[in-house]
């Protein structure tokens, strides 16, 4: 048998060098003349040992990493292709603690395999989900998504089933399944990661969606910023229509379901979804009033399912394994599992799918293994740029909708960016503000002009020109824009803001003059 | 590409573009990046054509145009470069990393060198987050930025 040697082509990784290793392996191969297969995987998520390669041996996978060019000539000397020692040996994948700790439904198989190839897909499982879908009544197919618990991974937390079945309900002539893939939060990677590595469980997600609910066409609109994940997901839909995943008889059935990728421009706002769906249209990104639901009028009218990546990406082990399988992880109202992305200022950053339950400081302290710097953690911010601060006296909050909810706090896209001793929480906050007056879509009142206010008495608390009445003048605005904006953007602003102004007050102290010259 | 395209052919080759994916649902933004493609921003003088072939006001297409961060009203330089400054590259030290990229490449955000060479653009989020701080130099990701990787950049735009 050819061995065969993993290297991710995820932009992850790809960012780490791994372009570079491959280049080095390909070579080294060349000049010894050993044959073997290059496999490009995408990742596992744990970026800390990014890029991570894997060779298939005899007794089952063994990884190295973080493998640099540098260590390539040292991995063939100790007969890595065997799985043979060396100073990078991490041993078999699955038994690496980050990795052996988590439970994987959504991410079962990414970073496995080659992302396109549709055979690996379905040696893993892929497609059993929508098999069972094509054989059911759309209502079923609804209730067994109702029952599971899921609840809409892009932030929002709204179940998914109940969603659905409005669509399902209403009657019209089309209807659309819209995937959100314009994943804006900083500290989040899960959309990226699935569409790169394993893009197959979320076309299999849409379809399901399409026949539960009676639509017939989807979009998945990414991000400009995720290049990478485009080429996969566009060269991931040929390959689903050729094989008869998508078109007019889904694996033979008399279901009709096609998709398209579609990219954003750059607009941060366009993660939220009436926006989206104005971008679709080929509109400026400007957020709807709802009522009407998107549900019953959405995409050029029609009744539309607009759903987060994950979301749609959580559906196919649904329909395989069963509602109840999937319910029985997690807590209270948080069911089933959620791909929480450690990132920033953290030893072990990466992605870690695990049900809901885990405290904040298990996740920062245990998993995370602190600080990279190896200073004091000071503050995480959970849900990216709309999300709260916390500080390490409420690391006891489990990860869960609504015990985070009750702190003040959101888990949105469960990003969490750790961040040391060093951090001001005065600029964060008033980055927070900064960022609302940058991505603004401008047609709500409290985020256009709240924003810019915001950053405007913020830096005057920061030149300790009446910082308490200034204080009160932020909490107020604060107040405004949580209650008078139309969407997300403008609304959960505060959370940072407020966050950063209660749990981390002393920041917000007039600085020494040297400094407040700045 | 030359510096200034006579105005009849971008009127062209726009209509070219826009005859390609006028059927497209919603074809507004795929018609823009194949535009910005093209030319390397969106020229004035595509938005006529775009506005008739569509059926809509040219108001409503500057509007959608300058609604986007991603179009541009000029040509960027040779390479683009953008880094990350949202919170997660924040709290592996961006700032400093923007400070020490506009120091050695001498210009600000939004900027190009005078050589036409490269221009400096802030991002927030390029996914990366597990990597910070991150930048993308011509859709290539780079990650965990340190001195060295900032001086190979600069020396790689320059080239």
């Amino acid at each position: 048998m050819i061995p065969r040697i993993y290297i991710p082509g995820d932009s992850g990784a790809l960012a780490l060098g791994a372009e570079k290793v491959a280049k080095a392996i390909a070579k080294e191969l060349a000049e010894r003349g050993v044959e073997a297969k290059i496999v490009r995987n995408g990742s596992r998520g744990a970026y800390f040992l990014e890029p991570m390669v894997e060779v298939a041996t005899a007794n089952g996978r063994v990884a190295y990493g973080p493998v640099k060019p540098a260590d390539v000539k040292g991995l063939f000397d100790c007969g890595f292709l065997t799985g043979g020692h060396h100073k990078r040996w991490l041993g078999a994948p699955d038994k690496i603690p980050f990795l052996a700790r988590q439970t994987r439904l959504t991410f079962a198989r990414c970073g496995i395999n080659d992302p396109l190839s549709l055979d690996a897909y379905k040696s893993l499982g892929g497609l059993k989900g929508l098999q069972n879908a094509v054989a059911m009544a759309p209502a079923d197919i609804v209730r067994q998504v109702t029952e599971s618990g899921l609840r809409g991974r892009g932030g929002a937390g709204f179940p998914t089933g109940i969603k659905w079945k409005t669509v399902l309900d209403t009657t019209a002539d089309r209807k659309y399944i819209v995937c959100n893939a314009d994943e804006g939060d900083s500290a989040t990677f899960a959309d990226r990661m699935i569409m790169e590595g394993d893009p197959f469980v979320l076309i299999e997600g849409m379809a399901i969606a399409g026949i539960a609910t009676g639509a017939t066409k989807g979009f998945v609109y990414i991000r400009s910023e995720y290049p990478h994940a485009v080429a996969v997901m566009k060269k991931a839909v040929e390959i689903a229509r050729m094989s008869g995943v998508l078109g007019v008889n889904v694996l033979g059935s008399p279901n009709a379901f096609d998709m398209e990728i579609r990219v954003g421009a750059g607009a941060y706002v366009c993660g939220e979804e009436t926006s989206l769906l104005n971008s679709l249209e080929g509109k400026r990104g400007v957020v709807r009033a709802k009522p009407p639901l998107p549900a019953i009028q959405g995409l050029f009218g029609k009744p539309t399912v607009i759903n987060n990546v994950i979301s749609l990406a959580s559906v196919p082990i649904i329909m395989d394994r069963g509602a109840a399988f999937y319910r029985d992880f997690g807590m209270g109202r948080s069911r089933g599992t959620i791909p929480i992305q450690i990132a920033g200022n953290v030893k072990n950053a990466g992605l870690f799918e695990a049900g809901f339950g885990m405290t904040l400081g298990e996740i920062v302290d245990d998993i995370g293994g602190g600080t990279a710097t190896g200073r004091p953690v000071k503050a995480v911010q959970v849900g990216g740029p709309l999300g709260a601060y916390f500080p390490r006296a409420l690391f006891d909050t489990p990860f869960d909708y609504e015990a985070f909810a009750a702190r003040d706090g959101l888990i949105g896209h469960a990003g969490i960016t750790v961040f040391d001793d060093t951090a001001d929480m005065l600029k964060q906050a008033r980055f927070a503000m900064e960022f609302c007056a940058i991505e603004s879509c401008g047609k709500c009142t409290p985020c256009r002009i709240g924003s810019t206010r915001g950053v405007e008495t913020i830096d005057r608390i920061a030149r300790g020109i009446e910082p308490e009445k200034n204080i009160a003048l932020v909490t107020d605005l604060c107040q405004t824009m949580k209650f008078g904006s139309l969407c997300a953007l403008g609304g959960f602003t505060p959370y940072p803001v407020m966050s950063a102004l209660n749990h981390f007050r002393e920041d917000f102290k007039p600085a020494p003059v040297a400094e407040a010259a700045e | 590409m030359p510096m200034q395209l006579a105005s009849t052919e971008i009127t062209s080759r726009t209509a070219a573009i826009v005859q390609e994916m006028k059927g497209l649902e919603g074809p507004l933004l795929p018609i823009l990046h194949g535009i910005q493609e093209e030319f390397g921003h969106v020229p004035q003088d595509a938005l006529p054509v775009i506005a008739e072939a569509l059926n809509i006001s040219r108001a409503e297409v500057h509007g959608v145009v300058t609604f986007y961060h991603d179009y541009r009203s000029h040509p960027a330089g040779r390479h683009v470069l953008k880094v990350c400054q949202a919170e997660a590259c924040q709290s592996m030290g961006s700032d400093a990393v923007a400070a020490k990229l506009k120091q050695l490449l001498g210009i600000g955000f939004h900027e190009t060198t005078r050589d036409g060479s490269v221009t400096l653009e802030p991002v927030y989020c390029l996914g990366l987050c597990a990597c910070a701080p991150a930048a993308m130099l011509d859709g290539q990701v780079i990650g965990r930025l340190d001195d060295e990787k900032l001086d190979e950049i600069v020396a790689e735009v320059r080239s």
